[in-house]
């Protein structure tokens, strides 16, 4: 068994009280382990957003706790938090979420600078992480001189860079067509190959079923999961 | 009647043997609609019973029938009547006259009407196992040779998989559409269904 990277135990959340109280997450146990990717499918309104912002400590759960590589966020406060989420959270969103006046290699270092690594560093690591993605040749670009899967692959070293862990994915392929979104998946799923824990959020089966698991979210409670058990019915042909 | 045509039009570029036939369709399919050796011989002696293929001279025609051993050492090439059905097949749309017999939509249909059925349930289960097979097929799609196809056979073979991709995919649509309806059609009281392991009405809309 691989090291548990996120661990959600028990977890739900409250948006608002009384009359209007929502119930996002009832009670959500759910763990993404090293070298995994985990799909989370739900309807809108089954919560899937709000288990990702709370894995990826943008949010805090109303009880239940969450820990990223064996660190409860709930106990490290403010700063800690953020800093988990420089050092080893990666978030990719489905509208890409880069800064207009930064290039693609200053958008992937920032994290690294945010961080207190000098900026030639951090420019390294940048370029480390946008060849890993494939588009180290538009480093220098601004995010409006590319085209949408070419931003979601900044975003996706954004992600990565610094050897992040654990990689959120929220619809990251929502904006995106069908082949380059199968392009943002193999990505995902090569880093996930390479020791990362990724956790994508989805509505989209053909998508959901790049991951090993598939958890199935309704109403704030996960209903079923979907095995990673290899039934390789339809064996290829070698020639 | 679509391994029929297949064949034939495998035949179109050049001659082959039976065995080589049912290798250059798989090549293209992968496993996905195997061919059994009786099946390969059945469907040669049909064509030339028709008069698009006709087999080598040297061989006995009754070989096909008998001797399987014979029949391997058999080439059939296409006959310019075959040649004709083969580009009426690839002018002529496929006829989508009858729905094929679908088991899950009938299933359901039955389900919904039947007071002891969960069909919440039904409706999960169906979804899972569709999913572990859909997940199956990605897997088969980014590995091995539909991965990086750079011979024609192999970008055939990645469309098949990709055929299977959308149809399960479309299947999980379906479900989450049938779902989505019987849940509202219970809150509404028309039902008493009960469509979710979960909650209804009240939680439908939960947005942060």
């Amino acid at each position: 068994m691989s090291a548990v990277v996120l661990h959600l135990d028990n977890v739900t959340r409250v948006h608002g009280e009384g009359p209007t109280e929502v119930h996002a997450l009832r009670g959500v146990s759910f763990r993404a382990c090293a070298g995994e990717l985990v799909a989370v499918m739900g309807p809108s309104g089954s919560g899937k957003s709000t288990l990702l912002t709370i894995a990826g400590g943008l949010d805090e759960p109303t009880s239940g706790t969450v820990s990223v590589e064996g660190a409860v966020l709930g106990s490290l406060g403010n700063a800690g938090r953020a800093r988990m989420r420089r050092t080893s959270i990666g978030y990719v969103f489905q509208d890409f979420n880069l800064i207009p006046a930064l290039t693609a290699a200053e958008n992937v270092a920032l994290p690294r600078e945010l961080d207190g690594e000098r900026s030639k560093a951090a420019r390294l690591l940048a370029l480390a992480a946008l060849e890993e993605v494939g588009i180290v040749d538009l480093a220098d670009r601004f995010p409006d001189e590319m085209s949408g899967g070419q931003q979601q692959r900044v975003a996706i070293a954004r992600a990565i860079v610094g050897e992040r862990r654990l990689i959120l994915a929220d619809e990251p392929t929502g904006a995106l067509d069908t082949d380059t979104g199968e392009e943002i998946l193999r990505l995902l799923r090569n880093r996930c190959d390479a020791g990362a824990a990724g956790v994508l959020v989805t509505h989209e089966a053909r998508h959901a079923a790049w991951a090993d698991r598939v958890v199935f979210l309704r109403d704030g409670l996960i209903v079923d999961e979907s095995g990673a058990d290899v039934a390789d019915e339809l064996l290829e042909v070698t020639p | 009647m679509s391994i029929r045509q297949a064949m034939l039009a495998l035949l179109e570029p050049e001659p082959m043997y039976g065995y080589q036939l049912r290798a250059e369709f798989e090549q293209r399919t992968g496993a996905t609609w195997p061919l059994n050796v009786g099946q390969v011989y059945t469907t040669l002696s049909r064509l030339e019973r028709d008069g698009l293929i006709e087999h080598d001279e040297r061989v006995d025609a009754a070989g096909a029938a008998d001797a399987p051993d014979r029949a391997a050492q058999v080439m059939y090439r296409i006959t310019p009547s075959g040649r004709g059905e083969v580009s009426a097949w690839f002018t002529t749309p496929v006829p989508r006259t009858q729905p094929p017999r679908d088991e899950l939509a009938i299933k359901l249909a039955i389900a919904v009407t039947l007071p002891g059925v969960d069909v919440g349930a039904l409706i999960q289960q169906q979804r899972t196992a569709t999913m572990t097979a859909l997940q199956d097929y990605t897997r088969l799609k980014r590995s091995g040779r539909a991965s990086r196809p750079d011979q024609p056979e192999d970008l055939a073979w990645s469309l098949v998989l990709d055929s299977l991709v959308f149809d399960a995919e479309a299947e999980i649509r379906w479900l989450d559409h049938c779902e989505a309806r019987l849940r509202r059609a219970a809150a509404e009281g028309h039902l008493h269904v009960p469509a979710c392991p979960t909650r209804t009405a009240d939680s439908e809309e939960v947005r942060p």
